[in-house]
């Protein structure tokens, strides 16, 4: 086998581009949105509420029960049978965020839970409500506890992006599979594709270790 | 000494309180005098903690009253044979402040801001007077170099130091202590006392639950014997610790002192 080097080079543009265009502001809006739904979530199923618990715990029960790539089609080819029609883009963004949602929520809840009940009372002695006790004492703490699964999470993301292109969204696979199709080169396409996801994800595992130090900052060693 | 001064900071009747089918407060009366100080002593399981854990709206009482009253400020009462509102719960802690057994200090937080988050953030107060505030107080426990280092940086002592500083930041009217040294290393307890002693001198209320015998003796101006969910015996330390009248406070002393 010999490697089409001029190719290579020549196609590392567009998929350097569908990164940039596509799987990055993808994976960074499906991740912040993510977040939000996750604390929201994590939030009903520690509440005393009953009946916010279980909707909590059913939605995530769904999301970790069923395919991702099935909750993809389902958002872009099943719900315009019912009158939703979307863009490629928005069904993208609403699952991976709804995917993210489901497992980042036990990642936080956890991550609360693992808090002791005493930094609750010292901020509740100090005259705290529960938001605030939430906000500036228990999250916080929370944050630090939950960096390492979440980043697994955020890197899952950046990969599972790839799913976006069977709904047409143009990121980086995407382009890979366009080049490749041209030019009959898959082995060179798809292995510069993997390359350019492992270069993504080492930046932010490279990221993340920043983080988890400046959060480590204030615990013993 | 006007009769005002004489009437207590803080008047408990009735205090009662479940979990489940266990009954841990069955109905506890207790006066404290301002600028006085009163030890619960007794068993673990007696109640004594869960009574300073309602005081401060930690636990919620069945039933009984509280009344918390200072000069000029007005009587807070809850009533909680009744509904108590959170509102309620809330003015019941702006009044008192709480020293832990495991400090439970923010470990995110320096030492610094642990003492003023209290004061800027939920009494907002201003915040160059809450840190020269918190400075003042940091001092007086002999901390104040600390005040940029993070919990995690200080011995339990000291630890225990910037808790009774954060209360003390709050200006409550009274000070409740669970067991405030009984997490410490032996070499440490002394530090902490010699603290909260100076407090009393100063005339802070003060509710203490204790282990430190000889500390309630020194200190105290009423010992409370609680065991079963109910005040056995109170009155003067001197009494109480040296000439128990009920069995069960003889009993409790004796195997206490034996521990030594």
């Amino acid at each position: 086998m010999s490697v089409n080097w001029d190719l290579v080079w020549s196609s590392l543009g567009p998929l350097i581009g569908g990164a940039i265009k596509g799987t990055i502001p993808l994976t960074l809006a499906s991740f912040v949105l993510g977040l939000i739904l996750a604390l929201i979530v994590a939030l009903m199923r520690l509440s005393r509420n009953v009946i916010l618990a279980a909707v909590g715990r059913f939605y995530v029960s769904v999301i970790r029960g069923t395919p991702l790539l099935v909750q993809l089609f389902v958002i872009f080819y099943g719900l315009p049978t019912i009158g939703i029609k979307l863009d490629p883009w928005p069904s993208a963004i609403i699952a991976f965020s709804l995917n993210v949602g489901g497992y980042a929520a036990e990642v936080i809840r956890a991550a609360i839970l693992s808090v002791p009940k005493g930094q609750w009372e010292a901020a509740h002695t100090i005259g705290m409500s529960r938001g605030q006790a939430l906000l500036r004492i228990i999250l916080p703490q929370a944050a630090r506890v939950s960096v390492p699964p979440l980043s697994n999470t955020f890197i899952s993301l950046v990969k599972d992006t790839s799913l976006a292109s069977l709904i047409l969204v143009t990121e980086l696979f995407r382009q890979a599979q366009q080049v490749a199709a041209f030019s009959q080169e898959f082995m060179a396409l798809y292995l510069e594709a993997a390359a350019v996801y492992w270069v993504i994800c080492l930046v932010l595992s490279s990221a993340q270790s920043q983080l988890e130090k400046r959060l480590d900052r204030y615990v013993a060693h | 000494m006007s009769p005002t001064d004489e009437a207590p900071v803080l008047k408990v009747r009735g205090l009662t309180k479940s979990f489940g089918s266990n009954a841990v407060l069955r109905g506890i009366d207790l006066d404290v005098p301002k600028g006085k100080v009163v030890a619960l002593i007794g068993p673990s399981g007696s109640g004594k903690t869960t009574v300073l854990r309602c005081l401060n709206g930690l636990e919620m009482p069945d039933g009984g009253t509280v009344a918390l009253g200072g000069n000029g400020t007005g009587e807070l009462r809850l009533d909680f044979g009744g509904k108590v509102s959170r509102k309620e719960i809330f003015a019941l802690r702006d009044r008192s402040a709480m020293v832990f057994q495991h400090y439970n200090l923010f470990p995110h937080m320096t030492v610094l801001q642990n003492v003023t988050e209290g004061p800027i953030k939920v009494q907002k107060r201003p915040r160059t007077q809450a840190v020269e505030e918190a400075e003042r107080l940091l001092a007086r426990v002999g901390l104040l170099e600390k005040k940029d280092a993070y919990p995690f940086e200080l011995s339990g002592g000291q630890q225990q130091r910037v808790g009774i500083v954060r209360a003390l930041a709050l200006r409550p009217q009274l000070l409740l202590f669970d067991e405030p040294t009984s997490a410490l290393d032996p070499e440490l307890v002394g530090d902490v006392l010699g603290v909260i002693k100076e407090l009393a001198e100063e005339g802070w209320t003060m509710v203490i639950v204790t282990h430190e015998l000889g500390f309630a003796r020194q200190m105290a101006d009423e010992v409370i014997f609680m065991d079963d969910g109910v005040v056995v015996e109170r009155g003067p330390a001197s009494e109480v610790l040296r000439q128990p009248q009920q069995e069960r406070t003889q009993q409790f002393l004796q195997r206490l002192l034996h521990d030594f």
